[in-house]
């Protein structure tokens, strides 16, 4: 009963804060000193081409740019009605690129969920190999254990990940036959889902998956090590020890679950970062995730599909968020019963 | 017949260095109670966690055997592998640790953890074990079994935690029980409820009890047999009676010299004088709001203080004595100025007999200045208030270099003579407090309260986490410095007897209201409030023929409605402090 309660008041802070994260994608976005079409207006009539500037200024009032910037914005969300009526983000209208000539829901398309594929894939990596892995460290502290996962993973966190991924695909290669490149085979493209299509697409994930998750692995790991000598040295796992509990199960028990909680919160911070620094990654490995198409469309200040991506990874944070949150109060009951009578 | 558990020459060392434990003896018989008395550092922990080889990482065990007799069989505790170790940790021998806060996990529930003893060494099923674990609950004393059963720690006190940990311990119905300082961390009240509760377990199973702890009033409570360490060797052992009244070895002596005692002769104590009052709290009240947890609950008021009237005259120790959160800490912090009182509270501080007074809570900036010279505060652990990375020397002329007072060379030889006055070497400055035991730590904090000639010295329990033959030579050490400088103590402390000894005045506080207040003699002769009988009765005094009363504690201790009448307080109503003879002032309707 707390439990829902406390989701449902969580969902609810969370379209409020995505909101607030709305007024400021728009407002960064349109700090910049004019915009996509007023830039090109200027060029084209520098060059004196008339034709272009009236298609241009036609698509100005198309798209309300030459409103007041408070219309706009909630033109843009779906709160005010525009040229053709009430037609925003709400509405499922998610606005024009003008760099790309096509509307915005065309090119992101598949990328937003090969985006959340490829970083939940790495999400899960990380979890995967952090929490063995930690867990172990701490348990054997010391050992060459701990000394061989500590070195291996401050080499994951020193390789920048451009390196790896591209001598990933050498080896991966040439030793067992994986794919270079995209996130699938190129004849599936466009194609509907499939099985083959799905095993295609998991076969290109191995890499990307490895590439973008073993900074954020080792990172964790370390960080689990931390927490789990701490609590090893804390009296209670003293208490579990004289009860006569076998090493594994109370490591498993006790400290694991109190050195959880930090883990847990990081879900949230972790997709933001997975996104941003997976940019640089997809380009080197050709995968259509949204990170090159959010390069881009920053630059040229193309500004409905930029808004857009923001919007996306801001509501992939806040998701994210939400759930750890979620996940702690279910964890933690000193989270959940604060102030309950004792 | 061999003894339940036999320790023969047992020696553990760290490293390659000295052994800290060497050539242990002592057996205990079934159903007896045998206490391991010894200060710090003597070994008294160490050797009885070798019975259950639960030792630090780097500990070895040099030579010795211990051997567990007990109606399973006989088990050679040293040879056995560490499966067959598990079989009997927590089954056959269970354990009791110090810190009853710190003992349980905090996100597992009291039930949970209880009953896994029974999953372990029963394979017990949920709802077996759940019956059983309720039965103990009811044992040891839990006023609603199937509430304690669902909660989580941290919803419980800490005497009530302990109750958890010795439910855990017996619920397997161990053979022998080894306490390790079982109530130190405890309130002095809920300590005697816990002692009376382990004896009456004892009396009920049968079972044997290693009692470690340092207190001889523990001891003497408790135990049939002792066994007194020193730096990791027996010193003496044998029954307790002879041991008590007439300790032969010179350093059981010594422990007994240095315990302080609550005086049981009839004396009047003079009142605290009236004139030349260094401090005066007016009607000092403290409330402290707790946001609740959810919006739609209104934020609940806690009262720390409530209308605190103390005097403390030029040159006399006052003492507030209570229980962790009485509020004698924030009495403290008030006076120093550190927190600010509710409004209509005041707080005066004169620094000479003839000058106006000055309004702590209303200071301009140089008056501040003047005031923090003046008033300096000693705090309870000497390990975490000093900074490791400092020198001695810097710590100590640090407050001279803040306030700007004498060149460098004035400020190093004043903080030589500071360490003189408070019995170390100046040789000693240059080195870094971790160089220092407790004690010798406790004297440069005090040194460096000194440092600036204040006239008024708060100290928070200063004596709390030491062993009590250095408690002894600290207090002894205050002492001095109060005649030879005339300063004015402002003493806070959970101890009787350490209270009985330093101070002139004693105010016994309980939730944030002075229940009784009178001169240290007057007090413990003729104590009238229901509370402070309580606190003296549950003090365990190391005198085999006096034992604790437990009756008068569980009655004074627990909450104002099991009062007499007269006593009796609510949020709402609170009868005033009534003088019922000169300078003994009680809170009662009369």
């Amino acid at each position: 009963m707390i439990m829902l309660r406390y989701a449902v008041y969580r969902f609810f802070t969370m379209l409020l804060t995505l909101l607030v994260v709305s007024v400021l994608v728009f407002v960064i976005i349109n700090l910049p000193p004019g915009d996509y079409l007023s830039n090109q207006i200027a060029e084209l009539q520098a060059s004196g081409q008339s034709a272009g500037v009236a298609k241009a200024e036609f698509l100005r009032a198309e798209y309300a740019l030459d409103r007041p910037m408070w219309e706009q914005f909630l033109i843009w969300i779906g709160f005010w009605p525009g040229p053709h009526g009430f037609s925003g983000l709400l509405q499922g209208n998610y606005g024009w690129s003008f760099e790309f000539d096509r509307p915005v829901s065309e090119i992101v398309g598949d990328t937003l969920w090969l985006t959340v594929v490829v970083n939940l894939a790495a999400i899960l990596f990380v979890y995967a190999v952090a929490l063995p892995l930690g867990v172990l460290a701490a348990a054997r502290s010391r050992t060459w254990i701990d000394y061989t996962s500590a070195f291996v993973g401050y080499l994951g966190l020193a390789t920048p990940n451009f390196l790896l991924a591209l001598i990933l695909f050498y080896y991966g290669h040439q030793y067992f036959n994986l794919p270079i490149g995209g996130l699938m085979d190129p004849s599936f493209e466009g194609e509907p889902m499939s099985w083959a299509k799905l095993k295609s697409i998991l076969i290109h994930l191995i890499v990307p998956t490895f590439v973008i998750g073993t900074s954020g692995a080792s990172a964790m790991m370390q960080r689990l090590r931390a927490n789990m000598l701490d609590e090893l040295g804390k009296p209670y796992v003293e208490t579990a020890i004289a009860k006569g509990m076998a090493p594994s199960r109370m490591l498993t028990k006790y400290p694991l679950r109190v050195a959880f909680n930090p883990f847990v919160a990081d879900i949230g911070n972790l997709l933001p970062s997975m996104v941003s620094g997976s940019v640089l990654v997809s380009v080197v490995l050709g995968l259509q995730t949204i990170g090159p198409t959010l390069l881009t469309a920053l630059k040229t200040q193309d500004q409905f599909l930029s808004a857009f991506i923001l919007m996306f990874v801001a509501l992939l944070t806040l998701i994210g968020t939400m759930i750890s949150d979620i996940l702690l109060v279910m964890l933690d009951p000193r989270i959940r019963y604060e102030g309950r009578e004792a | 017949m061999s003894a339940l558990l036999s320790v023969r020459d047992l020696s553990i060392g760290f490293g390659t260095g000295e052994s800290v434990v060497t050539d242990v003896n002592f057996d205990v018989e079934a159903g007896q109670t045998l206490a391991l008395v010894g200060e710090s550092g003597s070994g008294k922990t160490i050797s009885c966690r070798a019975a259950l080889r639960i030792l630090p990482r780097a500990a070895q065990i040099r030579s010795g055997t211990i051997t567990l007799n007990d109606s399973k069989g006989t088990a050679e505790l040293m040879e056995i592998s560490e499966r067959e170790m598990r079989s009997i940790r927590g089954n056959r021998i269970s354990m009791i640790f110090q810190e009853p806060m710190r003992s349980l996990s905090p996100l597992h529930k009291i039930g949970n953890q209880v009953s896994e003893v029974l999953w372990l060494h029963r394979g017990a099923s949920e709802s077996q074990a759940r019956t059983e674990v309720l039965e103990q609950f009811e044992r040891v004393g839990f006023p609603d079994p199937q509430r304690a059963y669902d909660s989580y720690p941290f919803e419980m006190s800490g005497g009530m935690r302990q109750r958890a940990m010795i439910a855990m311990a017996m619920v397997a119905k161990p053979e022998l029980l080894i306490a390790d300082e079982p109530t130190t961390a405890l309130d002095v009240t809920t300590q005697a409820q816990v002692l009376g509760l382990i004896k009456e377990l004892q009396r009920e199973t049968g079972m044997a009890l290693i009692l470690v702890t340092h207190d001889l009033g523990v001891v003497a409570n408790m135990a049939e047999r002792v066994v007194v360490m020193h730096k990791g060797r027996v010193m003496e052992s044998g029954p307790a009676a002879p041991i008590l009244t007439a300790p032969a070895h010179p350093y059981t002596k010594q422990l007994f010299d240095a315990a302080p005692e609550i005086p049981d002769q009839e004396a009047v104590g003079l009142p605290m004088p009236s004139e030349d009052l260094i401090l005066q709290m007016k009607d000092v009240s403290k409330t402290y709001t707790m946001r609740a947890s959810k919006g739609w609950q209104a934020d609940k008021a806690i009262h720390a203080c409530r209308g605190v009237d103390l005097n403390l005259a030029r040159g006399k120790t006052l003492a507030i004595v209570g229980e962790s959160g009485s509020g004698k800490t924030t009495a403290a912090r008030i006076a120093l100025g550190a927190e600010l009182p509710d409004p209509g509270g005041e707080v005066l501080f004169r620094t000479s007999p003839n000058e106006d007074p000055i309004t702590v809570h209303h200071m301009t900036r140089a008056q501040r200045t003047a005031f923090q010279r003046k008033a300096q505060m000693v705090f309870q652990d000497p390990y975490s208030s000093l900074s490791p990375r400092m020198r001695v020397q810097d710590a100590m002329t640090e407050p001279l270099e803040i306030h700007r007072v004498g060149s460098t060379s004035e400020q190093r030889d004043k903080a030589a003579e500071m360490l003189q006055r408070v019995g170390l070497n100046s040789d000693m400055l240059k080195r870094y407090p971790h160089a220092f035991s407790g004690g010798q730590r406790q004297r440069l904090s005090i040194a460096r309260a000194m440092m600036l000639d204040p006239q008024l010295i708060v100290c928070d329990e200063p004596t709390s986490a030491l062993d009590v033959s250095v408690q002894e030579q600290i207090l002894t050490l205050l002492e001095n410095l109060q005649d030879g400088l005339n300063l004015s103590y402002f003493f806070i402390s959970h101890d009787l007897a350490v209270v009985a000894r330093i101070a002139d005045e004693v105010a016994v506080m309980r939730r944030g209201l002075v229940v009784e207040q009178a001169p240290p003699e007057t007090l413990f002769y003729n104590p009238r409030h229901p509370y402070t009988k309580a606190l003296i009765a549950a003090q365990p005094e190391p005198d085999i023929n006096r034992p604790i009363d437990l009756k008068m504690v569980s009655l004074g201790a627990g909450s104002p409605d099991c009062w007499d009448e007269a006593f009796r307080f609510s949020d709402t109503v609170i009868p005033s402090l009534v003088e019922l003879e000169p300078g003994h002032k009680v809170r009662c309707h009369v």
